[in-house]
């Protein structure tokens, strides 16, 4: 008995159960660009200083901004990126949930930021910032120090007002060199203190202090300095408490730098 | 623009032509997934996972590979196994336990036109995927390949690498079975 193999002329017309053929649903291919990030979703976010629209696609968050209206930010956020941009209701759970903790000082929440396109030392300059613990502040010097680029404070300065994504990268932490509050790109400097104070500093008696010339803080029982607001620094006693006004005039007094928050010899700004 | 020329562009410019990439295929990736699996939420997510893994492939390859890609092949292949590993995961499929002879879905006077028509065809087309999805993996997977998403037997002996003659067979016995599971049940006209 032959076996037969050739099938019978309808079984061979393509299309025999082309009525089973049904297009996807939109949102599929929608999906795909973002989780790949060729296009983004934007969802607002409640913050203290008001409504934020947080941008972000498969690779992580885009954008953060600020904007009573949605439309307008999607706008904005697309001519920036060049991605299509579409809002949401709501970004999704692990993400707000994430950026949540995040706010409230869990340093370890890990949040993906989808930072293309931008410079190398943009990167390292947020990188740095991500690393100052809420309710604490450094200066730009600092962070031109620590990433090996001691001369470059204005570009640091210029860097943290590219930030595309303030609060995520806490560039709100990190203040001008003379210790005042200085600029803030997410609606200007009244919303840095607003932040500041509710992570539990006092603006105004920062600046009084760095006013008085001091920029640092050290311990007469431990003789290590700090910058003022490190955590180590702030459980010293009063009575213990030493100011000085540079890294070289704690030296000189036999104190050693804080192996946590690294004071640094900062270059005077330009 | 024909896959040939889509992979000619991909490989040139991968992010500028993804989304076309996209759009031509993602029916295709979704009437496969739908049909092999017989569920619209997994087929929506095999779909989306299969093009997401293409782009991520695509990302990682030399240009003269993209080239050569027979994309609606590879696609597929990608699809069927994904929705292989999650059949394999997953209690298998529910089967139509449903009456599938029964009155009250008359002969559709002409549906095209007219909106209670098109419901019943809608109906009928749920109904015909389930026998489909009832069928063995075996005979189900070549007869969607050929039959729901027009592949050739040549892309189909490459998705699947049995030798075409042997599928050719799977593809007739298949659809015989179809033919024998929607006997009285007024679905044959489907199976053209």
């Amino acid at each position: 008995m032959t076996r037969h193999v050739h099938a019978v002329d309808a079984d061979d017309a393509p299309g025999a159960l082309s009525s089973l053929t049904v297009a996807a649903p939109a949102h599929v291919a929608e999906d795909v660009l973002v989780e790949v990030g060729l296009a983004d979703r934007m969802a607002p976010f409640d913050s203290p200083i008001g409504q934020l629209w947080v941008a972000w696609n498969g690779r992580g968050v885009s954008e953060v901004d600020l904007a009573d209206d949605g439309p307008a930010a999607v706008i904005r956020h697309q001519a920036q990126c060049g991605r299509r941009t579409t809002l949401a209701a709501a970004l999704p759970d692990h993400l707000a949930d994430a950026i949540v903790r995040r706010l409230a000082g869990e340093r370890r929440v890990r949040i993906p930021l989808d930072l293309r396109d931008r410079t190398e030392f943009e990167v390292a300059v947020w990188t740095k910032a991500l690393e100052i613990p809420r309710g604490e502040v450094r200066p730009y010097g600092w962070i031109a120090a620590e990433i090996g680029r001691p001369k470059a404070v204005r570009a640091v300065g210029t860097a943290l007002g590219h930030n595309p994504v303030p609060l995520i990268v806490p560039c709100h932490r990190v203040v001008r060199t003379d210790g005042t509050i200085g600029q803030y790109s997410l609606g200007g400097p009244g919303n840095k203190r607003t932040i500041l104070a509710a992570e539990g500093l006092d603006p105004d008696a920062l600046e009084d202090a760095a006013r008085r010339g001091e920029r640092l803080a050290g311990s007469t029982t431990t003789r290590i300095v700090c910058w003022p607001t490190c955590r180590h620094a702030r459980r010293t006693q009063d009575r213990y408490r030493i100011s000085f006004r540079s890294l070289g005039d704690a030296a000189g007094a036999g104190y050693r730098p804080c192996k946590v928050c690294r004071p640094t010899a900062i270059e005077t700004e330009a | 623009m024909d896959d040939t020329q889509l992979a000619e562009r991909l490989a040139r410019d991968l992010d500028g032509t993804f989304e076309a990439l996209v759009h031509a295929h993602v029916d295709r990736c979704h009437a496969i997934a739908l049909r092999v699996l017989g569920n619209s939420q997994d087929a929506e997510e095999v779909a989306q996972d299969a093009l997401v893994r293409a782009y991520r492939a695509l990302g990682g390859w030399p240009p003269e590979r993209i080239r050569e890609l027979r994309l609606r092949g590879w696609l597929a292949t990608i699809v069927v196994n994904l929705c292989r590993n999650r059949v394999r995961r997953h209690v298998p499929l529910t089967t139509p336990l449903a009456p599938l002879v029964e009155g009250g879905s008359g002969p559709a006077a002409d549906a095209s036109t007219d909106p209670a028509g098109l419901i019943v065809l809608a109906e009928r087309r749920d109904r015909l995927g389930a026998l489909l999805a009832a069928l063995p993996e075996r005979y189900r997977i070549p007869v969607v390949l050929r039959h729901v998403a027009d592949l050739s037997y040549a892309e189909l002996s490459s998705v699947l690498g049995r030798p075409e003659g042997t599928l050719k067979a799977q593809v007739h016995r298949g659809l015989a079975m179809l033919r024998v599971a929607a006997a009285g049940t007024g679905l044959e006209e489907l199976i053209a």
